[in-house]
């Protein structure tokens, strides 16, 4: 029964996915009557004008772009020429980078808040006024204090990945089942045994949830980020394309970075499933 | 007074209430238990009891008063004094063998990994559960999961066992086939055990000696029924025994009427002096509100007390 089902949901999703490519063949293919002009003037248009074509590339021409990406993904002909690898290698560096520095940040902070109730009191003020602060708001400050736009963007994708951590990792500490909790007291096991063996794993499913949570939003601010940094990485790539008014390879670029960031996803559902226990 | 293993001293529990009032669950509860002693509590919802057993596991303090375990006054929990929980309380990431040995390893912390498991493994044998060592909690039925819990409680050889409606959430079968391995287990062992239970049943069969709490808020212990069954009784000719009628409407009757009203009945009440009722041995009784059913349930011979 769940084999035929997932059948029928893997056809249906071909099906929708042709007919979308079919509807957006046939929209970018439609051409537009053909306006006159002298020739001078018919340079300056480009191919909108004076064929019909639409600049929004079709399908084919994306698929077509998109082959030559895969076959050289690692070229490098300078500043503005990188192949798309390499810009989605610094992107996942920065994002690696400034993800494992808002974990050791964020889940011994979270211990520490979640055990005790004081700390929790006293600072939730300040994380409730933080938490919701666009991580780009702090970027002039980064770049200001830190003098490094590449160390910038990495700070950035720190601070908006450390709140959902953080908090999932105070919950999860302070809701763990209480008779867990007595079986250790009636157990006599101290506190820094206590927290390895009954609290990590107890509260482990909910930290991983946050830690999920953290890397979907750092991968979407990753992008905006390098917008604005410049330089190397996806979210320059888009932008520069942008500049080059090639539509096709910002398709290619938005792609990818759904394809990432879903990966990102699948691969910390699949740890956090490592630690859950049906009870 | 025979030695007394386990000695609660004129413990209270009492919580601050709304508008300053405070709430007295019970107070200067006395309560005494010998060493191999099955002691079970009766009471209804709300009179303290699962309090009464936190406070002996040291996972609660006494607002007032001490409990004194083999002649040292407690404080806090204790490796001496397992507690097998109502609900298992299972470490659902460990499997069966891991769930007792973090018992046996917070016990003997220098053991090695292999005496470890050997010793965890005896238990898991004695509860019955061979060969379902590596599957994790989920993968049992409740009955085994509380086999699971007896494990780990027996696994640490604690000097006394406290158990809060250890089978309440089972089905009838399984309770019964767990309360054999309990008492089992308790006979060989010579273990101290302390359970509460709401099944009157269950306590004949189990206990030693029956404590009937009154209904709280302010409840007190009332009395401490002598169960008169032999100690080699059996599940299946339990309600043979002349007197097992006697002593559950004893028990049903404190239930049903005298828990409601029994502070009010008797002012002379002395907490520190509990009235024993010894069913079957009239001389020794202590006059209660309802005698009559005890009288005419009191045939001329008493096999059980020769047992």
């Amino acid at each position: 029964m769940s084999t035929s089902l997932r059948l029928r949901a893997g056809l249906v999703s071909i099906v929708l996915l042709a007919a979308f490519l079919g509807i957006w063949h046939l929209a970018t293919r439609s051409a537009a009557p053909v306006t006159t002009m002298s020739p001078e003037y018919a340079k300056l248009m480009g191919l909108t004008a004076t064929q019909g074509k639409s600049a929004m590339p079709g399908p084919l021409d994306v698929g077509a772009k998109l082959w030559e990406h895969l076959k050289r993904p690692f070229y490098d002909n300078g500043p503005n020429d990188k192949g798309l690898g390499i810009q989605l290698g610094y992107s996942i560096a920065r994002v690696g980078t400034g993800y494992l520095l808002a974990v050791l940040v964020a889940i011994p902070l979270g211990f520490l808040i979640g055990m005790s109730p004081l700390l929790s009191k006293a600072l939730d003020p300040f994380i409730q006024v933080l938490k919701p602060i666009s991580p780009l708001a702090w970027m002039p400050l980064a770049l200001y204090t830190i003098k490094d736009s590449s160390i910038s963007a990495i700070f950035v994708i720190f601070i908006c990945s450390i709140w959902p951590m953080l908090l999932n990792t105070v919950f999860g500490v302070a809701s763990v089942r209480k008779e867990w909790i007595n079986v250790a007291r009636t157990l006599e096991v101290g506190t820094v045994r206590r927290a390895f063996t009954v609290i990590l794993p107890a509260a482990a499913p909910t930290i991983l949830t946050g830690m999920r949570i953290s890397i979907g939003i750092a991968w979407l601010v990753i992008v905006a980020a390098e917008m604005l940094v410049g330089g190397t990485g996806i979210g320059y790539f888009v932008w520069n394309e942008w500049n080059n008014l090639s539509i096709t390879n910002v398709i290619i670029a938005i792609l990818l970075i759904g394809v990432v960031g879903m990966l990102l996803d699948q691969i910390l559902a699949r740890f956090t499933r490592m630690v859950t226990f049906p009870e | 007074m025979t030695d007394k293993f386990v000695s609660i001293e004129g413990i209270a529990k009492r919580y601050p209430g709304a508008g300053g009032a405070t709430t007295t669950v019970f107070e200067n509860l006395w309560l005494s238990m010998a060493r191999g002693e099955f002691a079970c509590v009766i009471g209804h919802s709300g009179c303290g009891k699962t309090t009464v057993l936190n406070i002996l596991a040291g996972l609660d303090a006494p607002s007032e008063g001490a409990v004194i375990v083999d002649g040292q006054a407690i404080s806090g929990t204790s490796l001496d004094r397992a507690v097998i929980f109502q609900s298992h309380a299972l470490l659902p990431w460990r499997t069966v063998l891991g769930n007792v040995a973090y018992a046996v390893s917070s016990k003997w912390r220098r053991w090695d990994r292999a005496k470890v498991r050997a010793h965890a493994q005896e238990f898991i044998d004695l509860v019955g559960l061979s060969g379902s060592e590596h599957k994790r909690p989920s993968e049992l039925s409740g009955g085994m999961k509380q086999r699971v819990g007896i494990a780990r409680a027996l696994s640490i050889t604690p000097k006394m066992m406290l158990m809060d409606e250890p089978f309440s959430a089972l089905d009838a079968l399984t309770r019964g086939t767990l309360q054999d391995e309990v008492r089992r287990i308790c006979l060989e062992t010579g273990q101290t055990a302390f359970m509460i239970t709401h099944d009157v049943d269950e306590a004949i069969y189990l206990a030693d000696k029956i404590f009937l709490m009154t209904n709280g808020p302010g409840a007190v212990l009332a009395e401490v029924v002598e169960n008169p069954l032999p100690r080699d009784r059996g599940r299946t000719d339990l309600h043979r025994h002349p007197l097992y009628y006697a002593l559950r409407n004893h028990i049903i009757d404190f239930l049903v009427t005298r828990s409601k009203t029994f502070t009010t009945e008797t002012p002379g009440h002395d907490p520190r002096n509990v009235p024993l009722v010894q069913i079957g041995k009239p001389g020794l009784t202590v006059a209660a509100a309802s005698d009559e059913p005890r009288q005419t349930w009191m045939p001329g011979s008493s096999p059980g007390l020769s047992a």
